[in-house]
């Protein structure tokens, strides 16, 4: 393969707050022990709907943002705030000219909450009462715009929406704003508040969500034989990502090179994966290519597997269709095991811990294989976590989206 | 109902404290809303509508440009509320 010619990317910052943790450390150290976030809810509209169970954040936003700040903006926008602070934090606060600093924060939804509760308080009170930050707090963009502003980042603010891939789909494009030459830092992730009952209804209603209510910890069980349908999660996850020569000028700590992306779309169905999965293995393919990586490398691989009977299986098979006999030396981690699904936060907090994964040469386990169903033929990393190899290795996020949106984000190690 | 100029400066300044954070005690009668009390256009809509409720008056869009100091929000609201 032709090694890329563009500025090479890297990671100099990491923030979390997941149904896991309130930060990178408290989510990392859940995640490595194994420990699911998924909880009955507790909310007076829970037994309304089918499903009784989701993966809401471990801290509630507002034990760590100001009242009043907080009051201006939604849930899924605090979450954001609160990890890209952490990440600049992490980062060590770059000193950039704004000019040459970006911000790309995905959403599946936007500010569905803000949205919902704000058409409540039309119809209860009328128009006068509708507050004037409901536009603000439901537009998708409005997280990014929030970091944006937080940072005064003027190389460009954006917002992909591409349904569940969109936090993987930020990280691509944050990387092509550094590649391109358009920004030397990109504060990128994906971040998602859709617990609510009219989003849960309609997932419900697809027959996409498990109803495993009597045992919500052990409803998210990709690849095994009893899976059926995801649990929802909220949070966000953000990296910092800077150019190689500026992060090294500036002698930042790197965690891993962003190497490469590749997305393709299926054409097949607004819903349903390509059975075959095609289209995410071509992803997985143009990613390697994209960032000069050889599938020999390729030691890690956290999977989309959302725990849904097909879903967990077209990305198995699209993983050996892209990786072929290489395939054997991957330890495939299926996350949302213990997080839940984020939706538009899910490519973004997986590429943390991808990240991660690297960083410390650990790869986090999937829980809740009690069958591990057979019709899938990859090395899943099962209850404990597993050391991966030293040297020169890399890793794969794949992120795969309702509307047949495919995404994979290589990094490879420091 | 009505309403003395003590009355709706306290009233007021609990809002102003909901809305923007300002300790009440803060909230005098010179202080410019934009300028000293950190209410920008889509906070002072919050401040008027939660007042038009506390009062029960009517505050048209046309005057809240006008409001530029609690004092004159003070003052609109006794007279209107009146």
């Amino acid at each position: 393969m032709s090694a890329p010619t563009h500025r090479k990317v890297v990671v100099t910052g990491l923030g979390a707050f997941t149904p896991l943790g309130g930060d990178v450390a408290s989510t990392w150290a859940a995640l490595l022990a194994g420990k699911s976030g998924v909880r009955t809810l507790t909310h007076d509209w829970t037994e309304t709907i089918p499903v009784h169970f989701a993966a809401e954040t471990a801290v509630d936003p507002s034990e760590v943002m100001d009242r009043v700040e907080a009051r201006k903006l939604d849930r899924a926008e605090q979450f954001a705030l609160i990890a890209a602070r952490e990440a600049w934090k992490d980062a060590g606060a770059p000193e950039i000219h704004t000019e040459r600093l970006g911000v790309v924060i995905a959403s599946g939804i936007g500010g569905i909450l803000s949205l919902l509760g704000s058409y409540d308080v039309y119809l209860e009170k009328g128009a006068r009462r509708v507050s004037p930050h409901t536009v603000p707090m439901l537009m998708p963009n409005g997280p990014a715009a929030a970091v944006g502003l937080e940072l005064k980042a003027q190389a460009g603010v954006h917002t992909p929406v591409s349904a569940c891939a969109s936090g993987s789909e930020g990280l691509g494009y944050a990387m092509e704003m550094i590649r391109s030459g358009r920004a030397d830092v990109v504060v990128a992730g994906g971040t998602e508040a859709g617990v609510h009952p009219l989003p849960m209804a309609g997932f419900a209603a697809m027959m996409a969500l498990s109803t495993r209510n009597d045992a919500p910890e052990k409803a998210s069980r990709p690849y095994d034989k009893d899976r059926d349908g995801f649990v929802l999660g909220e949070g966000a996850g953000v990296v910092v990502l800077e150019s190689e020569e500026f992060a090294k000028a500036r002698g930042a700590r790197i965690y891993a090179e962003l190497a490469g992306q590749g997305i393709t779309s299926d054409g097949f169905h607004i819903a349903a994966p390509d059975p075959e999965g095609r289209g995410a293995a071509r992803a997985m393919k143009m990613a390697l290519i994209d960032g000069g990586v050889n599938a020999s490398e390729v030691v890690h691989l956290n999977a989309h597997a959302t725990s849904t009977p097909a879903g967990d299986i077209a990305e198995s098979l699209a993983i050996r269709g892209a990786l072929g006999a290489d395939t054997d030396h991957v330890a495939v981690s299926a996350t949302k095991s213990m997080t839940g699904h984020l939706l538009g936060g899910a490519g973004a907090i997986e590429s943390v811990f991808t990240i991660l994964a690297l960083h410390h040469r650990i790869a986090p386990p999937t829980i809740n294989i009690e069958n591990f169903d057979d019709e899938i033929k990859l090395d899943v990393v099962r209850d404990q976590p597993r050391s991966l190899p030293e040297g020169s290795i890399a890793a794969l996020n794949n992120s795969f989206g309702f509307g047949g949106h495919n995404v994979a984000l290589v990094f490879r190690s420091v | 109902m009505a309403h003395s100029v003590d009355e709706v400066l306290a009233g007021l300044a609990e809002i102003v404290e909901e809305v923007a954070g300002i300790p009440a005690s803060s909230v005098l009668m010179e202080k410019s809303f934009t300028d000293d009390l950190d209410v920008d256009s889509l906070s002072m809509v919050e401040v008027v509508v939660a007042a038009e409720e506390k009062f029960g008056c009517k505050i048209p869009d046309d005057d809240v440009k006008n409001l530029v100091t609690v004092g004159d929000a003070v003052n609109y609201i006794v007279k209107a509320a009146n």
